[in-house]
């Protein structure tokens, strides 16, 4: 037995180290033939019009790698790791009479920060001048644009509260519905369905998921009697599962949706990209509407009262079942929409881009008090702005999100309940 | 497709110094969260905390080997109770979700540029491990197939592995152990009858946590480079599986959970990939089958919680929340 | 020292047919008591701007059994969350055994004597029945994280706590259950092991919070019997309880609470008269016995069909819900278990 037992062990250590070699990356990855990490840009001349065919190299280190702008001025070089590359566009490549603007480093220095996608812009032509903004002017930019974030983060965390509310489960899976929503107005546009219907078609999609989840996963476990606990891991595996489906047939690049790319526009004081300022005003709007929703009409009564005490609300004559199914349609929706705004915020469609963020709505669930929907919208709005401010007073863009993580951590320390959750009581 | 080199590929994974370090970590979480309840999502932040923690003491201030493992067991020490003393007081997703952002801050911290010159940024640190192959008390040779720093790695790995199974065991059976579990069901009930709740679980953190820098320091000496890409969530979420596999109340379940994981991901992979290159698989790439085993991990995840809770090894009985 | 006198001077009294008053003078709300181990005074606490507990002052009788009583939501549990460091007031303070305790966190209550149980009742069901029984075991030095790795240092003391529960156990009827996880107790067995793993600390004052709630009525009496017990052992009780059979049969002193507020105070017969009590239970529905169980289902039928009435309501059937509706009470239970 024991003899048997050590010439096991034998052949396992002899076996070993060709094993090591066979897998020397530490958590099990993708191989590097189609790199994950990418740097791209769109050259366009200072009329808009794109620049094609324009040789731009990047090196780090021993790597170079090297692209020509295509027919629509885009260019995208992937990249094996995220880090320091020194960017050089190749000026003699350029078409006759177009000269890169004065003030434009290059070769420059990019780095990545959390993102698997830097962009670089290259501006052209004489009148583009890159203009140093005072402090006051940077300052109400970015919390325009910050409001602009925090909301589209609203959108996701409302349904994530939503769900929490009525069936207590803390969904991690809900990182993937924000990237469905973008990922399906990519796919429905290159089906070259017009840009309107590709983004109902993906609001639709995911409404559909969401339904799909509950029906399918959900609402079964709930049945079983499953504990939260136990639902909180299925719902990591399930972003796990979903995260790497949507690669498995997205690829890990960075694509872009239509008028992804827009010069910034001055409204008054502020400066402000109309892809943000649209984003700004549709995520007002729908938080709008749910909020007159929930407060004014009886389903919204239904919602809250299923999120306060679902026992009392069945009995009450409300169908609890009804109510949450609605829920995560709703919550599908409204993360399909966060997804398709978070796309154009970035810019850039990643399969992990729901996943980028899915703290950061976290953040801002915890921060307003979990399960309380106006709390989440209140907290989503400061994880924005704090997310944007931070950059402002000095820390570095790519601790951005460090700012929100740690200020939430910070309020549960002192108000653990969130700004509006109350305590509970115990016994 | 050479069946023995993948069926031998996967047999080295059961030893491999990779799966000491999962063992370890996942056995941290099991101390976290199957003998006292804390859902710990940020094991991976431990992780990092250790091995950039030993890197950095190492190469930042030339430390000595001992010195820098001690560094790093009293910066996860410390991680615990930055973590600890917000969290405990609160509801158990509270500390899901503080860990898991803890774990996302250090990983951006040692990620960024502004640091480069300490952390090494995206790139991070290498040639550190000096140190520890100095001590290496194997001659120059073969070893079972191995050479000498890849045999010491896993006697040290695995020897240190089991020493902490055995700590561990014995702090479970004894009424320490005893009031971690009834806090596991209960906390409320354990205060009642007297017992310093926050402290225990406070306790339970550390030691959870220290098995975690633990692991990160096995994990990264083999590899003689510490990189931020490794420390993500998805880390922890191995982790997580390796705990579920092998059964989360129990001592030796991690330990073999572990081994488990890293079997059949192997196995699955070296067959997928045989298939490939043999031509008869062609709707999948060699890159596509890469990003099958996240899935399959994913998927693994979910019908573990959903059907065999206690594990391949588990009591149901001893469950804390089935 | 003057507890010192007055224990050895108590020495030669049988506590269960000792007849002294319990009052100093008379019995109104928040009045002296002769020999009081808990004295709280002006405690509040709000939820949301409701006062949930608003005592002015209150005093609980050593070595007797107080029944705290009172319509649903009038601050008991909170009150008893609040006395054993599990909730924090607003406003107040209040001592056990002359040492105040306001704001002394809960397990050092415990530690100090003052051992509670809960309304749903707490036992680790995937411990075994002797093993929660341990977990009350006091001054145990393996439970100290820097000895808990040699027996050595604990095994002397395991056994005789060990011991202690065996004998518990015994008196409990629970010994052959012992090595059995509690999760296969049934509702009133539990109950039972609650109670006896409170005792494994040695209290001087053990608070139950609805110790018949489930419990089905064959071990009624013998759950009375221990709680009587407990007295003749020179313990202190003090329980909040809805059934007026069980208050009638064992308490000594009841204080009866309405929205927050102590409003009245006496001995039981007394205390069923009292025209105060009867409106804060009942409202306008007097005609009832409350203490026989064929009154209350009478009274719960009447409830139902009143309007103003919580019965039938969100809070229905917490009046003595065991008698009326058992089923429903499993229900109820499971509810607040997920909330």
């Amino acid at each position: 037995m024991g003899a048997i037992a050590a010439a096991t062990v034998a052949i396992l250590l002899v076996a070993a180290p060709a094993s090591l070699a066979a897998t020397p990356s530490p958590t099990p990855s993708p191989s590097n033939q189609q790199f994950q990490n990418n740097i791209s840009g769109f050259l366009r001349d200072d009329a808009r019009a794109p620049i094609q065919g324009v040789k731009i190299t990047a090196k780090n280190g021993d790597f170079t790698g090297t692209a020509t702008s295509s027919a629509n001025g885009a260019w995208n070089i992937g990249v094996p790791s995220q880090g320091t590359y020194e960017v050089q566009l190749d000026e003699s490549t350029l078409p006759q009479g177009i000269k890169l603007a004065a003030g434009q480093a290059n070769p420059r220095s990019i780095t990545f920060s959390q993102t698997s996608n830097v962009s670089v812009i290259f501006a052209f032509g004489k009148g583009i001048v890159v203009q140093q903004q005072d402090f006051g002017q940077n300052l109400l930019n970015r919390l325009v644009a910050g409001v602009s974030f925090g909301l589209l983060l609203a959108l996701a965390s409302v349904g994530l509260s939503l769900i929490f509310g009525t069936t207590g489960l803390t969904n991690f899976a809900h990182g993937e519905m924000v990237t469905l929503g973008a990922v399906l107005v990519f796919v429905f546009n290159a089906m070259n369905l017009p840009f309107w219907l590709a983004i109902l078609l993906a609001l639709l999609g995911g409404g559909l998921f969401g339904y799909a989840q509950d029906a399918g996963l959900w609402r079964p476990l709930r049945r079983r009697g499953t504990g939260l606990v136990p639902m909180m891991i299925v719902s990591i595996g399930l972003a796990l599962a979903i995260r790497y489906v949507i690669q498995f047939y997205f690829g890990g690049a960075t694509q872009q949706l239509p008028f992804a790319q827009s010069a910034e526009i001055q409204i008054g004081p502020v400066s402000i990209s109309p892809n943000n300022l649209w984003s700004l005003v549709i995520s007002a709007i729908v938080i709008g509407l749910i909020g007159i929703v929930l407060l004014k009409t009886r389903l919204g009564k239904a919602t809250r009262a299923v999120a306060d005490n679902p026992a009392l609300a069945a009995a009450s004559g409300i169908d609890v079942d009804s109510v949450i199914r609605l829920v995560w349609i709703v919550g599908g929706v409204l993360a399909s929409l966060g997804g398709i705004l978070w796309a154009y915020y970035r810019p850039g469609v990643t399969f992990d881009m729901g996943s980028q963020i899915l703290l950061l709505i976290f953040a801002g669930v915890t921060l307003g008090g979990l399960g309380t929907v106006f709390g989440a919208l209140i907290g989503s709005v400061i994880v924005g702005i704090f997310v944007e401010l931070t950059t402002v007073f000095g820390l570095a863009a790519d601790l951005k999100y460090v700012g929100a993580l740690f200020i939430m951590i910070v309020v549960l320390l002192f108000r653990p309940q969130g700004i509006l959750g109350r305590r509970e009581r115990v016994g | 497709m050479d069946f023995g080199f993948i069926l031998a590929s996967a047999a080295g994974e059961l030893f491999s110094p990779t799966t000491a370090a999962y063992a370890l970590a996942a056995l941290g979480l099991a101390v976290h969260f199957g003998y006292s309840g804390l859902l710990n999502f940020g094991q991976a932040g431990f992780m990092a905390v250790g091995a950039y923690g030993f890197a950095i003491s190492t190469l930042s201030f030339g430390a000595p080997f001992f010195v820098g493992l001690l560094i790093a067991v009293i910066c996860s020490v410390l991680f615990a109770l930055v973590l600890g003393i917000p969290t405990l007081r609160l509801r158990a997703d509270y500390l899901a979700i503080v860990t898991i952002a803890a774990a996302e801050i250090i990983r951006y911290v040692v990620t960024t540029n502004q640091l480069t010159s300490v952390t090494g940024s995206a790139n991070g640190l290498a040639a550190f491990e000096g140190g520890f192959y100095s001590m290496n008390p194997f001659p120059e040779g073969d070893y079972l197939g191995m050479n000498n720093r890849d045999f010491f790695i896993r006697v040290i790995g695995w020897g240190l592995a089991v020493i902490c199974c055995v700590i561990i065991w014995l702090l479970m059976r004894s009424p320490w152990g005893r009031v971690l579990k009834g806090i596991r069901e209960d906390e409320n009930a354990v205060r009642s009858l007297g017992k310093n709740v926050y402290a225990y679980k406070m306790q339970a953190l550390v030691i959870g946590g220290v098995l975690g820098a633990l692991a990160g320091m096995v994990f990264t000496l083999p590899r003689g480079a510490v990189q931020p890409a490794n420390y993500g969530t998805e880390l922890t979420f191995f982790l997580w599986t390796c705990l579920l596999l092998g059964g989360m109340a129990t001592v030796l379940g991690p330990v073999i959970g572990a081994m488990i994981f890293w079997v059949v991901l192997s196995l699955t992979q070296g067959i997928l990939y045989g298939l490939i290159e043999s031509g008869a698989v062609t709707w999948l790439t060699t890159v596509q089958a890469g990003q099958l085993r996240y899935i399959l991990v994913g998927v693994a995840l979910m019908l573990l919680m959903i059907f065999r809770p206690q594990g391949v090894f588990g009591n149901k009985k001893e469950l804390a929340f089935a | 020292m003057s507890k010192h006198s007055e224990e050895s001077m108590e020495a030669g009294v049988d506590y269960m047919t000792d007849a002294r008053a319990i009052a100093v003078g008379e019995n109104t709300p928040g009045c002296k008591k002769r020999d009081p181990i808990v004295v709280a005074e002006n405690v509040t606490r709000t939820f949301g701007g409701i006062n949930a507990v608003d005592v002015e002052y209150l005093e609980i009788p050593r070595h007797k059994i107080t029944a705290l009583i009172g319509p649903n939501g009038a601050g008991k549990t909170t009150l008893f969350n609040l006395l054993t460091g599990f909730d924090t007031p607003n406003s107040g303070k209040w001592q056990f055994e002359g040492q105040s305790i306001a704001g002394v966190s809960s397990y050092k209550v415990a530690r100090m004597g003052m051992v509670r149980t809960f309304q749903l009742t707490k036992v680790m069901g995937k411990l075994t029945v002797m093993e929660n029984m341990r977990l009350g075991g006091s001054d145990q030095p393996g439970e100290r994280l820097s000895k808990a790795l040699f027996k050595g240092m604990w095994g002397s003391r395991e056994k005789e706590i060990t011991d202690q529960a065996n004998v518990l156990l015994e008196k409990f009827k629970l010994d052959t259950k012992k090595d059995d996880y509690a999760a296969s107790l049934s509702g009133g067995q539990r109950k039972l092991l609650e109670m006896a793993r409170s005792l494994m600390v040695r209290p001087k004052l053990v608070m139950l919070d609805e110790p018949m709630a489930g419990v089905n009525p064959a071990l009624t009496q013998s759950l009375l019997d221990h709680i009587k017990n407990l007295k003749a052992e020179g313990m202190t009780v003090l329980f909040v309880e809805h059934d007026m059979n069980m208050v009638r049969h064992i308490a000594d002193w009841v204080v009866v609470m309405a929205e927050g507020k102590i409003v009245a105070e006496g001995p039981p017969g007394e205390v069923m008269k009292n025209p105060a009590v009867i409106d804060a239970y009942l409202g306008a529905h007097h005609d009832v016995d409350l203490g026989d169980s064929e009154g209350i289902k009478a009274l719960e039928q009447e409830l139902v069909a009143d309007e103003e009435s919580i019965v039938g309501t969100e809070n229905a059937g917490i009046i003595a819900v065991d008698v009326v509706a058992p089923d429903m009470q499993e229900t109820i239970r499971t509810d607040k278990d997920k909330a």
